[in-house]
């Protein structure tokens, strides 16, 4: 195993150390299929004789190319728009003059709809395709017509090299051709679809992709006009896509492993369907309930990002839910979303006035009724990430079905599927306590949240009720057959569509089964390092002799939700209610909550309420953890420092507060109304306007607010507790500052820069805190470093984000200690220095997707906003940096030009040096006015001025430098007191960077990360990063 | 998930009340009956009414959202009084007749008054009086050089359809034509229709088959068909305990070696071991039991499949089947000629 870059140059080298005789290139995403055809462009394929497994080049070309594409349909006999491919912006006009507005932009190999977009006009026509241009591998866009008021339908197709081919999904996006399927929801099997529509298709797909000599698993999409026959191909992905892994979930057939043995030249009659065990593979499965995909959408962390939905995808993670109807699956996915919802209908906040947006704190008889209507129609034209409650909103307002479809290209059949749900909270609110209603009420998938806030009771009130009335879930199989045939498969949903159980537990006995709760949805803050944590822990459970686990868990991203990996798989809510569902049927030994994050740790104190036997830390502990005042006293107890803070219910004792700590101080309102939940202030204006406009405070919502320590490093130490010891993973060292939050920070273990006093203290606090909250299982704790002075932040009795990391580069599984922990076994001896003595570096490096995020800006702060990350090992610091920066996507310029923009004095001196190494390493060097002149005054002579992008009268402007490619990379540091960003201010700084990551251009926003930034350019000059695997380092 | 209406038109349903293993079933409404295809045919039913006395679903779709759609499955329903029922838990009930095998079940009201006999002899009636034409009806051109019999014992419009597609003339003669009314319209070819029931009950088509093969009249069985052309040649037929339904069952072909999902609907199935002492040998199995899906005579000009290659619902993998029928056809002729 390599952790290396995924480019042409360091596959290389791998083939040439390993000398393999065959590459797969379908399983690693877009990714890797890229640079597979790099690979093969390049006769490395060819000098290495390697054979590429399932799909041939040739094949993929057919399927990446567009021009390729859409003749290979039409000598399938599959219908394409009419479109043109465009090498520049003149082509593109002449070509969407022909096809006539709007057309929609896609843009020849490139992630997730990356770069396109749809024209209305020749103003968009301009923008969008000269970023497509810039973006595509090959210079080449397709201008096509744009659908997207039609149906979005797609196929999953598998086939062997004797030409055996099947469907195992079909799928179709209720946003319709509107909205990119990574951002739809997503339902399968389809809804709408007649009999003949559907073999149209099925037919269509099978001819396409025999054309295009797919070998594996491929998925296609089309267009399928709503009120005819009329249809389109619109893509085929000829690799395992997101859509394969939700087809997977859904269906219960592993695609990936299937189209794996099909690579090794297995025909599909030849295997055996994994569930029935006897079974053939080469069969369409038969589904007995529906599923609805989710995706999960994480706006509120940027400023200024544009949350319309549309061809280019935004979301960061999704959910699937599986039940018997279509109201009950949607509910349960909103639920499984986490954003706040308890599902269609019956939310906090709900009660208040049908209007759209935050503008419900102002006077409603503002509006007229027109206004209203302009409103929610322009949201049902234009969907973003609130479509789903802006359909519900348009529905109660009272408008029809048919206008609803018509504007928002929604077909009625889901749009009268949700107005049932709504008649069914009418009716609910009107009778109170009607049992047949809350058997009714439950079929269509409301909570006993929903329901109580119907009949003003709680949820465990409504839980009560039920449990006395018998009104339960039954456990049902998923199976691929839809009970055909008897197969014993362990992979489970609940519904109330249903009157018996599929599965039987031993009843009246404890069982001694464990569950272990997953992740959830992928968002931000909570990615695949927890499902890694799930995984390992049912593993490490199962090393330790536990043989029956179940999982729940809901995203069908995820390894944790495959059926082999636990015992029982439930593909279900992580809600109170649905997780005590589970545990009232299983009846378990425990429950473990500490590895599926934030979510996870969130239930225990009220699953603990409700006498679920947590393992690991206890509840009472957890919360002396979560809980500020609590954990403040026991820091105060043990002696050890943190940043002074406060609760306040008033801005005034607030501004006193932070008057005598000094600005700046970090703000953490407990309500917010839009943008960023915390927030670094510099002064008394900036605190009243963050806690006035975009929050609140009152005693209902109070704000916290603690002293922000500017300059110092933050550290966080990563161990496993048990009843005898604790166990340190390691200590982990930001590169960057603290006030980027940890999830953003890059990160290197063992530290490098840390001096031995302060790491000796790092590791007394930890043992300390870890003994004094009876730690059993995993600990993280954050710390800042200033003067050699060590203060605490927080600690998480869970998992944490760098556990992965850590575990794989000193080779420690540290959820495999932690299940141990858990069972109350003895941990092996482990000198808690161990992690001193390891020689080379890991480097950790968050990955972002602002050039998805149309809008966003890049600068980072205390909110998380990356949505990845990646890690290298190496023997040095800057082996490591150099690879991790280009694994997460950097270009590393040997030579060039630099642009600096720097602001504030003390920046601007920090930086000196740096600016000096650039410009010996014979860099040219840009600066703007400000930047330039200081740099002058101290001796830099070669220093060139260029103009603001706001002055496009002044040449040379950046804007037409960073087009042409003129710029190799950015420093582009703002003044220390606008480290935090906020709107308005800084304007052409935002333009600068917006610019940049739209073309892929580095941009450095601190101090810090512009040190490690030169100085990995300045080694790399010299260096040649190792090539190694993973336990080689 | 699909083709409920092409189901619950097709007469081999006759006689049976059917549950629906999907759970929400009339999503996309009924079509008119007055939607026609190029043929006059209607585009989206197998008959001309509902042929299955009864359906059970977990959930009737109380909205119906389709371009074609003129009413919802439940109006349909009562527009031709065929009962069904819904909320049930369809997959108990699938598990249910799985290890017990297809049994009788009747609809009631609650609380109402049981009026429905019993013992309802499935195995023992004899359908062919309801599902097959009285009168002989012609389709296509009368001049038509290529003129096929079919042979209705319950046959789906698919069927007729794909024929004339193929370009033939279809003369549709009752279940229990003999061979010199077969013979009166001078055809081509003989095509065996699918049905209902079990297949010796049709003594009078078996024995017309048995002709039919002696005299090496290029033929094509479909379904029951199939079941009636092996009876014909000496080879035994017997109830499945789990019959095959769905549109998803895989099927592959001995010739081609190539694996097809097929649609099939059938509770009887041909003794594979009862074959050998017959002229004809497999041609189709299913890959998961091994049933016989498919024959094909050794020297004579008659295939016959145990699904439907017309499909509806379901994938059209085997039209094929049919392209097979008019070479025989063709290569007959000239032989003949």
């Amino acid at each position: 195993m390599y952790l290396l870059p995924i480019t042409r140059s360091f596959v290389e080298q791998v083939i040439e150390r390993e000398r393999p005789d065959s590459i797969m290139l379908s399983f690693g995403g877009q990714t890797a299929l890229n640079c597979g055809v790099d690979l093969y462009d390049n006769d490395i394929l060819k000098k290495y004789n390697i054979d590429v497994l399932n799909t041939s080049i040739e094949g993929i070309k057919l399927t990446e190319d567009r021009q390729k594409f859409k003749d290979a349909m039409l000598k399938s006999n599959v219908p394409v728009l009419d479109s043109a491919t465009a090498y520049s912006y003149e082509e593109a006009l002449k070509i969407s003059k022909k096809i006539g507005f709007p057309v929609i932009i896609r843009v020849a190999y490139t992630l997730g709809g990356r770069g396109g977009g749809v024209a209305y006009n020749e103003y968009d026509l301009q923008e969008i395709v000269q970023r497509g241009l810039s973006l595509s591998m090959v210079h080449q866009v397709l201008i096509e017509k744009y659908v997207g008021e039609w149906k979005q339908i797609e196929y999953e197709v598998m086939r062997d090299f004797e030409g055996n081919n099947v469907i195992i999904c079909n799928m179709e996006n209720v946003l319709g051709m509107k909205v990119h399927t990574g951002d739809n929801i997503v339902v399968a099997p389809s809804q709408t679809l007649n009999n003949k529509e559907y073999h149209m298709l099925r037919d269509a797909a099978l001819r396409a992709t025999s054309y295009c000599g797919i070998n594996g698993e491929c998925n296609i999409q089309f267009g399928l006009n709503p009120l005819s026959e009329e249809y389109c191909a619109i893509e085929i992905n000829a690799r395992l896509s997101r859509s394969s892994a939700l087809a997977s979930k859904a269906t219960g057939y592993p695609l990936a492993y299937m189209a794996a043995k099909i690579g090794l030249g297995y025909t599909l009659p030849e295997l055996v369907n994994k569930i029935t065990k006897v079974t053939s593979a080469c069969f369409e499965p038969a589904l007995d309930y529906m599923v609805v995909k989710m995706p999960r959408w994480d706006f509120r962390k940027f400023e200024m990002v544009k949350r319309k939905l549309g061809s280019a995808m935004k979301s960061v993670g999704e959910v699937m839910a599986i039940g018997k109807s279509f109201e009950e699956v949607i509910q349960k996915a909103i639920r499984m979303c986490e954003i706040g919802k308890d599902g269609l209908v019956c939310n906090i906040g709900d009660e208040e006035p049908v209007i759209l947006g935050k503008e419900h704190l102002e006077d409603v008889t503002s509006y007229t009724e027109t206004a209203i209507i302009e409103k929610i129609e322009y949201s049902l034209i234009y969907p973003d990430d609130e479509i789903i409650f802006n359909v519900v909103k348009a529905i109660k307002f009272g408008m029809s079905i048919e206008h609803i479809s018509r504007l928002s290209s929604i077909d009625p059949w889901f749009l009268a599927k949700i107005k049932n749900v709504i008649d069914k909270e009418e009716q609910l609110k009107k009778a109170n306590l009607n049992l047949s209603l809350l058997r009714e009420a439950k079929k269509l998938g409301f909570s006993d949240k929903q329901i109580g806030r119907c009949w003003s009771l709680n949820e465990d009130q409504v839980r009560e009720l039920r449990n006395k009335l018998g009104i339960l879930p039954v456990i049902k199989q998923i199976d691929t057959l839809a009970a055909e045939w008897p197969a014993k498969t362990n992979y489970l949903y609940l519904t109330y569509n249903g009157i018996i159980d599929d599965i039987t537990f031993a009843k009246n006995q404890m069982n001694k089964a464990i569950i272990v709760l997953g992740a959830g949805p992928y968002r931000i803050g909570s990615s695949v390092e927890f499902d890694w944590a799930t995984v390992n822990m049912v593993y490490g459970l199962r090393n330790n002799n536990i043989d029956d686990l179940a999982i729940i868990n809901c995203n069908p991203e995820t390894v944790s939700t495959d059926y082999d990996v636990p015992d029982r798989l439930y593909f279900e809510e992580m809600t109170l209610e649905r997780v005590l569902d589970i545990y009232q049927k299983e009846n378990p030994k425990g429950l473990v909550a500490c590895v599926g994050g934030q979510s996870a740790n969130n239930l225990v104190s009220r699953l603990n309420k409700h006498n679920v036997n947590i393992l690991g830390t206890s509840s009472l502990d957890v919360d002396s953890a979560e809980d500020r005042s609590k954990f403040s006293k026991l820091l105060d107890d043990l002696g050890i420092k943190q940043p002074p803070w406060k609760i306040f219910t008033s801005l005034e004792e607030s501004k006193n507060f932070a008057l005598q700590e000094g600005y700046p101080v970090l703000v953490r309102p407990s309500y917010v109304l839009s943008g960023a939940a915390m927030k670094v202030v510099w002064s008394e204006k900036q605190l009243e306007q963050f806690v006035m406009e975009a929050s609140s405070v009152s005693p209902d919502y109070p704000i916290v607010i603690s002293k922000f320590l500017e300059d110092a490093s933050e550290v966080e130490v990563d161990a496993i507790g048990s009843q005898e010891k604790i166990v340190i993973g390691s200590i982990i060292e930001h590169i960057d500052n603290a006030g980027i939050h940890s999830g953003d920070a890059m990160m290197c273990i063992p530290p490098w820069r840390l001096n031995r006093e302060t790491m000796d203290t790092l590791i007394d606090y930890s043992l300390k805190i870890g003994g004094a909250l009876n730690v059993k299982g995993p600990l993280n704790i954050q710390y800042l470093v200033k003067n050699n002075e060590v203060y605490v932040i927080e600690a998480n009795v869970r998992a944490s984000r760098s556990m992965p990391f850590v575990s794989k580069f000193y080779d420690l599984n540290l959820i495999e200690l932690a299940s141990k922990a858990i069972l109350d076994k003895k941990l092996p001896d482990i000198n808690n220095e161990h992690w001193l003595k390891k020689s080379g570096f890991g480097i950790k490096v968050p990955q972002f997707s602002f050039m998805q995020l149309e809008g966003a800006d890049i600068m980072l702060g205390v909110e998380m906003q990356s949505t990845g990350e990646v890690a290298c090992f190496g023997n040095t610091f800057y082996d490591a940096l150099s690879k991790s920066y280009l694994a997460a996507g950097y270009s590393l310029p040997t030579h060039g030009s630099a642009l600096i923009t720097i602001g504030g004095i003390r920046n601007k001196e920090k930086l000196s040096p740096i600016v000096s190494l650039i410009s010996a390493m014979g860099f040219k060097i840009l600066a703007t006015e400000h930047t330039a002149e200081f740099f002058k005054k101290s001796g830099f002579e070669s220093i060139e001025l260029v103009h603001k992008i706001s002055e496009p009268d002044r040449q040379p402007n950046i804007l037409n430098l960073l087009t042409d490619r003129k710029i190799n990379f950015i420093i582009n540091v703002p003044s220390t007191s606008t480290i935090e960003k906020y709107v308005g201010m800084l304007d052409d700084e935002y333009q600068i960077r917006r610019k940049s990551v739209e073309m892929g251009i580095p941009v450095l926003t601190t101090v810090e990360s512009t040190v490690s930034f030169v100085k990995t350019l300045e080694w790399i000059k010299t260096n040649k990063p190792t090539v190694r695997p993973v336990d080689e380092y | 998930m699909v083709g409920y209406t092409e189901t619950m038109t097709d007469p081999s349903y006759k006689g049976q009340i059917l549950c629906f293993t999907y759970p929400s079933i009339g999503n996309y409404g009924v079509p008119s009956m007055d939607n026609l295809d190029e043929f006059g045919l209607p585009r989206y039913f197998e008959s001309d009414r509902i042929q299955t006395n009864g359906i059970i679903v977990n959930n009737l779709s109380n909205v119906s959202s389709h371009w074609t759609c003129v009413r919802t499955l439940d109006q349909w329903m009562y527009d031709e009084r065929i009962p069904g029922i819904t909320n049930v838990d369809t997959r108990e009930l699938t598990k249910k007749i799985r290890s017990h095998g297809v049994m009788s079940g009747k609809l009631m009201m609650e609380g109402s008054e049981d009026l429905i006999e019993d013992k309802f002899e499935y195995d023992s009636y004899n359908f062919m009086p309801e599902v097959s034409i009285s009168e002989p009806k012609l389709y296509g051109d009368r001049n038509n050089d290529l003129k096929v019999v079919l042979i209705d014992t319950g046959t789906k419009f698919s069927i007729i359809r794909n024929l004339l597609k193929l370009g033939f003339s279809v003369v549709r003669l009752p279940w229990n034509a003999t061979l010199k009314d077969i013979l009166d319209y001078n055809p081509v070819g003989v095509v065996i229709s699918n049905g209902p029931g079990d297949p010796i009950i049709c003594k009078q088509t078996i024995s017309t088959a048995s002709e039919i093969i002696e005299n090496s009249i290029p033929t094509l069985g479909i379904c029951l068909g199939n079941q009636i052309l092996a009876l014909a040649s000496g080879a035994k037929t017997h109830k499945l305990k789990f019959g095959h339904r769905g549109q998803n069952k895989s099927c592959i072909d001995l010739d081609s070696k190539v694996t097809l999902i097929t649609s099939q609907n059938h509770g009887y199935g041909i003794d594979s071991d009862s074959l050998q002492n017959t002229d004809f040998e497999i041609w189709f199995k299913n890959i998961d039991d091994n049933t016989v899906e498919g024959i094909q005579h050794k020297n004579k000009p008659i295939i016959a499949v145990q699904f439907h290659p017309e499909a509806s619902p379901g994938p059209d993998d085997c039209l094929y089947v049919f392209e097979k029928f008019k070479e025989l056809v063709k290569k007959a002729g000239i032989e003949s000629s």
